[in-house]
């Protein structure tokens, strides 16, 4: 460019692009994420609200409404409330304490928000584990809780599992296991959101008559009221779902607030 | 107009950036396991580089050479992330499929080997057609491996069944080779085949040739007279 | 600690290896093997520029860009965390382009060896991969110095391995339409179906 009166090459110049093309591009970046962030919440709550309807057995996967219509929404408006728990003591807390943005799992990660978990204890791989945690009701038209359904995660092979399980109202039988996200190998491990595997887990039972968390992933035809099958070919996978459903429903994970609800419901005494 | 048109359609087949110039990769391997997921990448991949090729190509004058590298990457990564924010907002499901593998369209090196290549060279309308026509050679061979990952692999096309499978009582024993990414090599290995039988001037020369053995020859010829 | 760094080293090298298993940094790991010699000299700069890159990004979001990371700075609600790529890929250019000058001007054996590798290294999607992972994973700073090497090691292995192969390959008499490129992606194709084998492996 000699024709121009200007070295594009001199220190001025440099700093001059630098600096304008960081401020453009940054202010673009800022204004689009600053105004997409409603709409992205939204979506993410709304996707939060649909893994918690398939776990409940309310939607099946990949659908956005009901047999009757209804959405996502909708449905959760209507049937669902979301509590938060503390797992230390089991015990309800009132959510207007929290921050309207808590997240277990960010929780998980910081240390006044979450102890951390011994090598021994730590069957599901997480390292740390948060005090607090959300979970969701599902109440009949009559008030009445028809289901629980607890947030649950571990490794498993390639990564972590993060799903919900599902429990009846006597808050130790399955109603139903959903994973939401994975990355288990696909036709293997990925088989944990086969409908047919998935539908061995309502009406097993969490708890053996001692108060141990029993449920238990075996290869072959074992029918007890504890045993799901294991998944063909995806032996760390099949350990790493056991481990994540022990853990959580362990002393560590949501069994002193099931024991509790438990009794107070006077279905069983453990 | 000849030169646009080259521009556009030169790197669909004779110029392709996967199967001749080695670049871009990395996403063909991990996200063409279904149809939906690779559509939508495609489309990033397009807008990012048609745009990033128009935007280096208008300021090219004004580039310093010494920190040009820096500014094109910065320049692309914005608008990568400017992507990654609209998938969020309003294809929440497959953003997150695709997970950080839009983010790593900032280091597709199509991007910013055309950016380097091209733009830097040429006037922003031919960059931009360059661009898009590069985008366009990558989703075509993206687009062939996903179909094949797919419909082999799963029995199904964009989510909906359209080969019965043993799994939902029909008859076809699905190929979980196919759901695995390495799979993805050996379809694009083969298709660099295909492509090559058809156009052999693609073909590379091989390194190494077994020069021809005078001894022997001369006995053969010998013994024939 | 020197038993989790071993075994954050280890896995980093071989069950969650870049190139093999996560696919990272194909371009250049296919476009750049075909001596042993080059991909050696390129391995170790990718090791170089990990070992570098992992622990400043670290360091960027940890103190800059994580939610309540400015908290130093009296702006504890603040989360900048959308400006992750663009830091991390701004950081890794200018390293790298550092890198180029140090080298040139103080150790000038090194920079004959690297040199011409280092400024195909910013677009090795391996380097921004390993930021991105590091981001995801939550290293501490230790440990991302660890996983930085780590990585890179696995890279560097994995590509001189496949030089090892593409040597020998030249021998071979390939379909014409295959030579070259083709059968070198099912070469990889073979690497990494092996390389499967190391998954779940827990150390």
């Amino acid at each position: 460019m000699a024709d121009r009166q200007f070295n594009k090459d001199s220190v001025r110049n440099i700093l001059l692009v630098a600096f304008s093309i960081s401020l453009i591009c940054s202010v673009l970046v800022s204004l689009s994420a600053v105004i997409l962030k409603p709409r992205q919440d939204a979506n993410a709550l709304l996707d939060q609200r649909r893994n918690i309807l398939v776990a409940a057995g309310v939607l099946s996967e990949g659908k956005t409404e009901n047999a009757e219509g209804q959405g996502i929404q909708e449905i959760f408006l209507a049937e669902f409330e979301e509590r938060v728990v503390d797992l230390r003591t089991g015990d309800f807390v009132d959510s207007s304490e929290l921050d309207r943005n808590y997240d277990p799992i960010k929780a998980a990660k910081k240390p006044d928000q979450s102890i951390r978990l011994s090598a021994d204890s730590d069957i599901a791989l997480l390292l740390r584990r948060e005090n607090l945690t959300s979970i969701d009701l599902r109440r009949n038209p009559d008030g009445s809780i028809r289901q629980v359904i607890l947030p649950v995660r571990g490794y498993g092979l390639w990564g972590t599992l993060y799903g919900y399980l599902a429990l009846q109202d006597d808050y130790l039988t399955v109603a139903g296991l959903s994973f939401y996200s994975h990355k288990e190998t696909p036709g293997l491990g990925g088989e944990v959101d086969n409908p047919n595997w998935k539908a061995q887990w309502p009406n097993r039972r969490i708890y053996d008559s001692t108060g141990e968390p029993a449920i238990r992933l075996v290869k072959g035809m074992r029918r007890d009221d504890y045993s799901i099958d294991a998944l063909a070919g995806a032996t760390l996978t099949t350990r790493g779902v056991e481990n994540l459903i022990r853990f959580w429903t362990g002393e560590l994970g949501f069994g002193p607030f099931l024991k509790k609800m438990a009794n107070r419901q006077g279905a069983v005494s453990l | 107009m000849a030169a646009s048109k080259d521009a556009l359609v030169d790197p669909i087949f004779n110029n392709n950036p996967i199967a001749l110039q080695v670049l871009g990769i990395c996403s063909a391997l991990a996200i063409t396991i279904s149809m939906a997921q690779t559509l939508v990448m495609c489309a990033a991949v397009i807008f990012v580089l048609g745009m990033s090729s128009l935007i280096i190509s208008a300021i090219r004058h004004w580039i310093p050479i010494n920190i040009r590298i820096i500014v094109q990457m910065i320049i692309i990564s914005s608008l990568v992330i400017v992507v990654d924010q609209f998938l969020k907002a309003f294809a929440y499901e497959i953003s997150k499929s695709l997970s950080v593998f839009v983010g790593l369209i900032i280091t597709n090196c199509i991007v910013l080997g055309r950016a380097e290549a091209f733009a830097m060279q040429n006037p922003p309308w031919l960059s931009f057609l360059d661009g898009i026509g590069n985008a366009l050679g990558y989703s075509v061979i993206l687009i062939l491996v996903a179909f094949i990952r797919e419909v082999f692999g799963a029995g199904t096309l964009l989510g909906y069944p359209v080969l019965a499978t043993v799994g939902d009582g029909g008859w076809y024993q699905t190929n979980g080779l196919l759901l695995l990414s390495p799979s993805a090599f050996f379809i694009i290995g083969l298709l660099i085949w295909v492509l090559r039988a058809w156009k052999p001037a693609q073909v590379e020369r091989p390194e190494y040739t077994i020069a021809p053995n005078l001894q022997y020859s001369e006995h053969y010829q010998h013994s024939k007279s | 600690m020197l038993e989790a760094y071993l075994g954050l080293f280890i896995k980093a090298v071989f069950v969650e290896n870049m190139a093999l298993t996560f696919f990272l940094g194909m371009c250049t790991f296919i476009a750049i093997s075909k001596r042993v010699e080059t991909a050696l000299g390129l391995g170790i700069a990718v090791i170089f520029v990990l070992g570098i890159t992992v622990p400043v990004n670290n360091l960027i979001y940890n103190f800059l860009l994580r939610e309540g990371a400015l908290s130093w700075a009296g702006l504890s609600s603040v989360d900048l965390s959308f400006l992750g790529y663009l830091s991390y890929i701004g950081v890794i250019a200018a390293i790298v382009q550092i890198l180029e000058m140090f080298l040139d001007r103080y150790v000038p054996a090194l920079y004959n060896v690297l040199g011409v590798f280092l400024p195909l290294i910013t677009v090795n999607c391996a380097i921004l991969g390993a930021a991105l992972f590091m981001v995801e994973r939550d290293y501490t700073f230790g440990e991302s110095v660890v996983f930085g090497l780590g990585a890179g090691t696995g890279w560097a292995l994995a590509i001189v391995a496949l030089a090892g192969v593409r040597e020998k390959l030249k021998y071979s008499d390939v379909p014409d339409g295959l030579r070259g490129l083709g059968i070198t992606f099912i070469t990889v194709g073979l690497m990494s179906l092996c390389f499967m084998a190391f998954g779940g492996i827990d150390i």
